[in-house]
């Protein structure tokens, strides 16, 4: 089974619950950290890592000898990633979207692709917990496909966790589509459900059976709850405010390592989620 | 003209608050919101919409099945596994590359143009105000933020304003490009946790690859003192300006309940105080 965590909203708890929920859970389970801009959850899991590689997307590289200046990678590529001025090739790497499409238009075979760094993955463990994450380079603008390449890690044999990137356009669509079960996580609070709402649009579009976790679940008001009923969609947990909590998070601790009460929580928290999926 | 863009890396930091809390204070500016996937300015800000436009992205693939002779090569070229066995193009997955187009033997796929999205122009009670809607799932949000911010200097210079302030995204890839490209300045707004502290050092490195001057602020600075001075020593350490702290205060969350900035919610209080330096500071910076 695969879980996405996602919120819309940055900063209400998705990687609070991905870590805490991953490691209630015990072994044959993997975290797949896909929040690949700004990734959080090694800091918490503190795992170690056995396998570092860098990540590459193809990009054209034109052989001069070969081209003839006919201007037809120019004109198929929708990205504006390749010129022909004159007698020169120009292409811009860091515009390309790697379809390829230049490379299969040249009538005289002058393209090749070379690689753009995108980032890189590191595989580990901590205990039984599987662990893989991706770090976008900075300055790389596409993280999807760094997202796809994290997902490619996952084994159907356990049960995957993913962390995913706020928002709701394509990273968080690459980290959520496939999924068996999207948990949102939301603050009660107007920035908190506007953009919950925003998230259960994308998760419906998917058509992936979905519950929530309010975070923080004592402060703002109750338009989230009165959302949530609306929409049937099941409030799973709610974590109070609690300074104690926000103290772990802050140094990078686990709750239900900090405080233990927290770990049958958590998997409570599972078992209502294999009850809705099945 | 001179632009400032507040940024986190981290979601949920405080970027919008803070930045409401500025349009509060500063004088002859235009407000922009970039955080086009999920925007949230307008909510603090209630606009009144002056102007609504259309967001073009780029053009998906559609294939006419009554034209389609099914030989698969679009299937073959597609390296996003967009087209299905029954040669229906997932929207979702479809990149707008458009390769299948150019090479379908039948002409039969077509290439619409879509609207992924709408800019808006509007007023506030702090003045105009340039936001957007990213439609759901969509792609382009870089593209959208371009849009948005082009459209905050012209209206800042038809309206002969010298400042823009513009709230952007969390993380660091296409949309906070998008974003950082050319501003006068980011304020990165921190929260003093190892999360906040890792994300801050990304993006304080996205904004130094694009050579845009960057200033820290720390919010909720009392929630662990020891991680702001981490970030403030990285801060240092980068030849970033920190310009303040500010302290953790339910007031942020109450304000916004009643579609406040917290400076119209608080009262003479030490939020009001480390809010009003900070502006202080940044103005010093952008020499205003």
């Amino acid at each position: 089974m695969i879980i996405s965590i996602a919120s819309g909203k940055g900063g209400t708890g998705k990687t609070t619950v991905a870590t805490n929920l991953a490691v209630s859970l015990g072994s044959d389970v993997q975290l797949l950290d896909c929040d690949v801009e700004e990734p959080n959850a090694h800091l918490f899991i503190n795992p170690v890592i056995e396998l570092n590689k860098k990540v590459f997307t193809p990009v054209p590289q034109i052989d001069e000898e070969k081209c003839n200046f006919c201007k037809k990678c120019a004109q198929i590529c929708r990205f504006r990633a390749i010129t022909v001025i004159k007698e020169t090739v120009l292409t811009f790497p860091e515009l390309c979207h790697s379809c390829g499409g230049c490379v299969e238009v040249c009538p005289e075979k002058a393209i090749t692709e070379t690689g753009r760094e995108l980032g890189v993955i590191e595989i580990g463990h901590r205990n039984g917990l599987a662990f893989v994450h991706g770090r976008l380079r900075v300055g790389e603008a596409m993280s999807p496909p760094l997202i796809r390449e994290v997902r490619s890690h996952t084994r159907s044999d356990q049960l995957t966790i993913i962390d995913a990137p706020p928002g709701t356009s394509c990273p968080v669509i690459a980290a959520m589509k496939g999924a068996d079960f999207v948990l949102m996580v939301t603050e009660p609070t107007p920035f908190g459900l506007h953009d919950l709402k925003l998230a259960v649009e994308a998760v419906k579009l998917l058509e992936i059976p979905r519950g929530l976790v309010i975070n923080r679940s004592d402060i703002g008001n109750d338009s989230v709850r009165t959302y949530a009923k609306m929409e049937n969609l099941p409030i799973l947990m709610e974590i109070p405010f609690d300074r104690r909590i926000a103290e772990v998070y802050s140094k990078g601790k686990l709750v239900v390592e900090e405080m233990p009460e927290w770990k049958e929580r958590f998997r409570k928290l599972y078992l209502h989620i294999q009850e809705i999926v099945g | 003209m001179k632009e400032l863009v507040v940024i986190s890396g981290k979601g949920g930091t405080g970027k919008t608050s803070l930045m409401a809390a500025f349009a509060s204070l500063a004088e002859n500016k235009v407000l922009c919101d970039a955080d086009v996937d999920a925007a949230d300015l307008h909510l603090l800000m209630d606009p009144e919409l002056k102007e609504r436009h259309d967001f073009q992205g780029g053009g998906t693939a559609v294939i006419d099945t009554d034209r389609c002779i099914e030989c698969g090569l679009c299937r073959d070229l597609c390296r996003w596994d967009a087209i299905s066995e029954a040669f229906i193009v997932d929207s979702i997955e479809c990149e707008g590359c458009g390769v299948c187009v150019d090479f379908c033997p039948e002409e039969a796929i077509d290439f619409p143009i879509k609207t992924c999205g709408e800019w808006f122009i509007s007023n506030t009670r702090f003045g105009p105000m340039i936001h957007a809607r990213l439609g759901i799932a969509e792609e382009n949000s870089g593209k959208l933020v371009a849009i948005v911010r082009q459209e905050a200097k012209k209206l800042a210079e038809k309206n002969k304003l010298d400042l823009l302030i513009t709230d952007g995204p969390p993380g660091v890839g296409c949309p906070v490009i998008a974003s950082v490209g050319g501003a006068s300045a980011v304020l990165v707004v921190a929260e003093p946790t190892v999360s906040g502290l890792h994300d801050m050092e990304r993006v304080a490195q996205l904004a130094a690859h694009f050579k845009v001057p960057a200033m820290v602020c720390v919010n909720k600075f009392d929630l662990n003192f020891d991680q702001t001075e981490a970030i403030e020593k990285l801060a240092k350490e980068n030849n970033i300006r920190i310009v303040g702290r500010v302290p953790f205060d339910p007031v942020f969350t109450e304000s916004m309940v009643l579609g406040q900035t917290v400076l119209e919610y608080v009262g003479n209080s030490e939020i009001r105080r480390s809010i009003n330096g900070i502006w202080q500071n940044i103005r010093n910076q952008l020499t205003l």
